[in-house]
Order: structure tokens, then sequence, then C-alpha cells
């Protein structure tokens, strides 16, 4: 019988970086190391000691792709520690920008990193040699994401604009109107979108996941919610982490996530479909039926249709806000420190993103906590491949390689904000 | 990520300059030796020290981006304290983690050919390097302050019109005054000027009501090694 291993040292197209280690002996899988070794990043650390306005400014570090997920969870966090409530106007424009980010994030994805995977293509690049015109359609959608976020933000990457309590500066409406413009082509390119991911091959491939999301009363989740699955778990956000721990495990610089007793679980744009149908546009629904899933979908791989349907949503949520936009009297509201805890949690683009503060009486942050989408995922990744890769045993190497990093990408695994990720081993023992 | 945010001229780009190495996008890997490489990140692993000289040997021009590349980011913070005081604080199981006790800039490990600073760097900023280089010129990135970009804007200065403390007389050019423009000051992004007056600053933030705390923390954030903002916040630093 033959064993072997295969080590991936370097995956590609995820962001940030990460390695994988497979071990077969005597024909059957043996062993499957999610590896992580992107430098340690201590943000937490960093934050003790730091004044509670910076928070949003420091957090928007960790992630390139999803600054605004980190400033979003952090100002809800010192908002709920300080009693703030941020609504109408204001609360709307968070919701506007966090669309851009969506748009952005999952048009990157779906165009850039994954539907290279589908179509045999080592990058959207040489894709788009051969399919122009859908590479084209992905970044000027991109581009769109991106202009929402520098309108509000004042730039795309570590936008400056947003603060506990609001924004510095809030848009006009005169400035807003070219975006609604633009959003409108977004929107027919984001339907055509689902239209051509639905027409890609997909891997008979469902497992009996947990999916966690938010779940808000009337909307589709972004900043707010209680923190709902498919078997049972309904709980405030202050309650997280009373159901969910993090586990430090020696293969890797991520602390691996698990649901308490239950273990491995589910979040990203599949486990908010899947949790939150109803609540999508009804367009976003047409669409999706259209493309042939039913409102519970369990194929991760056809989680590049949902990032599809979800940019399509984000799309009509960003032309329905824009429409009854009125300019608010003032950018943000005061926020007075006092001696006190803060949660906070939003939908980044790749699922859950939990931040927990604490800050003394001064407005100094004496202890943070963070745990992102990638590192709740990495259990259910693991377990995703020990199911998947026996089918593809039979391949040679570098086609099991490739096989194994397109079902990693379902998860769209930034692994710099997981670092606390990719390179690949496949280790076969000969006998 | 700045790269792949040039949505109208990825694909031109790559029809003149080949991408050897650029896992985030492609998982296509050429050879060196390279003609230019630009090398984001911070130098904090014994893994890295390793990397980045062999990057230096395969490369005709090494360019630096970022602050972190450029001045060890922001987690040179880390340089002020005790690195295992933060390796305990976030990981249950410190033995598992192997970094190097400061976060120090690609300069103090290999000759570096140009800087480009800021975090995040400005896009335009990339592709007139780039495009710098494909024709054998010098860069156009000025070393002036944020203060002349924002005057460019015809911004009213938010330190002397609302006595908000801001960065700005102090920071290099490049992200044409964002901050300001949102009517916020200036948190140093993209590091210490050329000959920067910080001494003069912070007396003028001490005059706002600054307390030392708070310059100290102004001073230290994603720039907090470059030597100016360092030397500023230790002078404040009880």
């Amino acid at each position: 019988m033959r064993s072997k291993t295969i080590k991936v040292d370097y995956l590609a197209r995820v962001e940030g970086e990460g390695a994988l280690y497979i071990k077969v002996k005597d024909g059957k899988l043996a062993d499957v190391k999610l590896k992580i070794f992107e430098p340690p990043r201590f943000f937490e650390a960093f934050l003790r000691e730091r004044n509670y306005t910076e928070a949003p400014d420091i957090t928007a570090r960790i992630c390139g792709i999803c600054p605004i997920a980190y400033q979003m969870s952090a100002v809800h966090a010192m908002e709920y520690a300080f009693c703030v409530k941020v609504e109408g106007q204001l609360r709307a424009l968070r919701r506007l920008i966090y669309c851009g980010e969506w748009i952005e994030s999952h048009a990157l994805h779906v165009y850039m990193l994954h539907a290279p995977d589908f179509l045999g293509y080592p990058d959207a690049i040489q894709m788009a040699k051969d399919h122009s015109d859908i590479v084209q359609r992905g970044l000027q959608l991109k581009k769109i994401g991106n202009e929402i976020v520098a309108l509000l933000g004042g730039r795309e990457i570590h936008p400056v604009n947003v603060r506990v309590g609001g924004f510095y500066k809030v848009p006009s409406m005169q400035e807003l109107a070219p975006i609604a413009e633009k959003l409108k082509w977004a929107r027919d390119a984001a339907l055509e979108t689902v239209r051509w991911t639905a027409t890609l091959n997909f891997p008979d491939f469902e497992q009996d996941y947990e999916f966690v999301a938010l779940r808000h009363i009337n909307e589709y989740p972004l900043n707010e919610g209680r923190l709902v699955s498919n078997k049972g778990l309904d709980i405030s956000i202050q309650e997280y982490e009373n159901y969910f721990i993090e586990e430090h495990v020696q293969h890797s610089n991520a602390l691996h996530s698990a649901i308490k007793e239950r273990g491995a679980y589910f979040v990203g744009p599949l486990a908010r479909y899947n949790l939150n149908f109803d609540l999508l546009s009804p367009s976003a629904q047409e669409a999706a039926r259209s493309a042939g899933l039913s409102p519970v979908c369990r194929n991760p791989f056809k989680s590049i249709i949902v990032r599809g349907v979800e940019i399509l949503y984000a799309c009509d949520e960003a032309l329905r806000i824009i429409d009854q936009y009125e300019k608010p009297e003032k950018p943000s509201i005061q926020a007075q420190p006092t001696v006190a805890t803060g949660f906070g949690c939003t939908e980044a683009p790749r699922g859950i993103l939990y931040h927990r503060y604490s800050i003394d009486g001064k407005g100094i942050i004496v202890d943070a906590r963070i745990v992102p989408p990638t590192s709740q995922n990495q259990k259910t990744i693991e377990n995703d491949l020990w199911q998947f890769i026996p089918k593809y045993l039979h391949l040679p190497d570098e086609r099991l390689t490739l096989q194994c990093e397109q079902a990693i990408r379902n998860y769209d695994p930034c692994i710099s904000c997981a670092t606390h990720f990719l390179k690949l081993h496949i280790d076969r023992e000969q006998k | 990520m700045s790269l792949l945010d040039c949505e109208d001229e990825l694909l031109a780009i790559t029809n003149r300059v080949d991408i050897a190495y650029f896992l985030e996008a492609t998982s296509t890997v050429r050879k060196g030796p390279y003609d230019i490489s630009l090398v984001e990140g911070s130098i904090t692993t014994q893994h890295d020290v390793k990397r980045i000289q062999k990057i230096r040997q395969n490369s005709k021009l090494l360019v630096t981006i970022g602050a972190c590349a450029t001045a060890g980011g922001i987690q040179a913070l880390r340089n002020f304290k005790n690195v295992n005081d933060f390796i305990s604080l976030v990981y249950a199981k410190p033995q598992y983690i192997e970094t190097l006790d400061k976060s120090t800039p690609i300069a103090n490990h290999v000759p570096v050919d140009y800087e480009l600073r800021g975090c995040p760097i400005n896009k335009r900023q990339l592709l007139e390097v780039l495009s710098a280089f494909l024709h054998g010129r010098k860069p156009n990135t000025p070393s002036y302050s944020v203060c002349i970009e924002c005057k460019r804007r015809f911004n009213v200065c938010v330190m002397v019109s609302c006595g908000i403390p801001c960065l700005g007389p102090v920071t290099h050019a490049g992200c044409n005054a964002i901050c300001p423009s949102y009517h916020r000051g200036c948190y140093g992004c993209y590091g210490p000027m050329e000959t920067p007056n910080t001494t003069s600053l912070s007396s003028q933030f001490s005059q706002l009501g600054l307390d030392k705390d708070n310059i100290v923390r102004t001073f230290r954030t994603f720039n907090a090694y470059a030597e100016p903002f360092r030397k500023e916040s230790e002078a404040y630093e009880k």
C-alpha cells in the first residue's frame, strides 16, 4: 500500500499566510492539519492602556480587506459600554459603509480568488485572457464597493471617518447621488454574478453543519442582532463567551473556536443565508431561487453563489439607504466614558467578528478580546478536509493540492486576521 | 492589497509587468532573480530575517511598502514592552509562539532601494513608484508634511480653528490630508517627515490640554518606532 505526505508550504489566494499538512498512511487519510504561521500579532495586548477612541483606528489595522468590520465591532462594543444609542440616519450610514465593504470583499473573493479554482486558472489575470468581460465585471463591482467605503470612510483601506458615536463628518445628498447611479449598474452586475456562478461545477459535498450568524428582527444582519444557529442557539452577544470557547493548538498561531460541548461551527455568507433567507431583499431571494439555490444550502462550495446573492442584497440595501437619506444634524453622538465592559459582534464579510473591551473611568482600555471569523471556521475547514480528501486520494499530488485549496477557499479565510494561516504537505507513507 | 485595489489599472499593469510572486493574488510562482521586489511587513521572527536576505539576494531593486516594512509598524508597540508579557496575554500556551522581541523595519536588516510610506500606502503613489522604475527615473513622492497637502485642499486648520490635536505638521505627506478633510486631526499614518519639529508640536499639544500619557499615545501608533516619533514619545514617558 502507498502512503504519502502532501505539504503545501504557502497557500495561494488566501489573504495572509498559512499551510496545510496532509498525511496518508496505507492509502488512508491519517492526519489533516491547517497551520497558521503568520507571526502572532498581539492586537489584544496593544489595545491595553489605549484610549477607547483609538479602538476603531487600531483594530482596522488587523485586516486590509475588512477594516470596516473591525471598526464596527469596536464602536458597537464601546457604545454598549457607555449606553450610547446610534439611530436614524447615522445608523443607516453605518449600514451603507458596511454594504460597501461586503461588495468590495465579496467581489474580490468571487472573481479574483475563488472563480479561478472552478475554471482551472492560477489567478484572475490568466483568467482575464479568456474571460475578459467576466474579470472586468468583478473589478468594476469591487471598485464600486470601494468607492462607498472611500466616500464615507475617507479611503478604502483603514478608513478614518468611523468613530464611537457615529462619524467625524457625514456626506451631503449631493455626494451620495453619483454612487446611487453606479449602484444601479452594480445591481445588474450582481445579478449576473449570481447567474454566472450558478453555472460552475460543484462537487457533490454536503455536511450537517451548525451554522451561526446574527439574526435581527427585521433586517438582514450587518451590525446588530442576536446570535442564532440552526441547532437551537439563540443568545444575546453579551453571552458569547458563555457559549463559545477558544483553544490554542500547537500547529497554529490562530486560536480554534468551538461551541461548548458541541464543537465546530460555521460562520460567514452561507451561515447568514441559511439563517436569514427570509430577510433578504425580494430581488436577492428571487435571484437565489432562479439560480437553483433553496433557502437552505449545505454545500460549502456553493458559497460562491451565496456571495453573489449577498452582493446583490448589499446593492439593494445601499440604494434603499441613499434613497431615504437626509443629512443628520450632527455627525456623532457624544459618549461619556464610565467604568464598564462593552460587547460588539458584527457580520464581517467572512462571518461574525466579536469584540469585548473593559474600560476604566478615564476611558482607558484595560482589557480587550477579539475573535475573528477565520479562527471560528478553522475547525470546520479541517473537518471538511477530513471528509473531502478521501474521495480524491487517487489523484496525483498536484491535483489533490488544488482540490484542497479550493475547499479551503470556500471559507474565504482571511489568514492575517486569524493569526492568531497556508503551506500544503501531503505525506504518503510507503510500507 | 493596494495593488488589487487598482481596479482600473490592474490588467494594464500585468501587460507591462510579470508578477512573479504574489500569493494573495496568484498560485503561479516564478523563480528569481527579480527586477523589482515590493516587500510589505516588518521583521518579527527569525524566519523573516532569513527570508528577507534571500529576497535581497534575488532582487535588482528592493522597495519596501507600508509602515510595517518602513518603520516596524503597529507591531513595534511591543518594542516598548516585554514581548513575553504580550504573548502570555493573548495566547494560552506561550511555548507554541516563536517571535523576536522587537518588530523592526526591513532597512535594519538589508539595504533597501526605496521606501514607500503609509498605513496604508496610497495606491496612486504605488503606481508612481512602479511607473518610475519601469522608465528608469526617480519616483516623485514628496517628503514635505501633511500640512502642505492640507493647505492645497483649502482646508481650514483643525488645530488652529477648533483646537483639535493634529500630527499634520510633523507627518510625511502622501495621504492627501484625509483626516483634516474629514474634520479630525492627522494621526500620523505616514510617519515622520524629514526633519520634523516634534518638540514644538508636543508643547502645542500640552497647551491644548493633552496630558503626558496622551502625548505618548499620539506619537505611538503605526510608526511608533520611527526615530523622531520614538524619541518624542520617550521624552514624555514617566
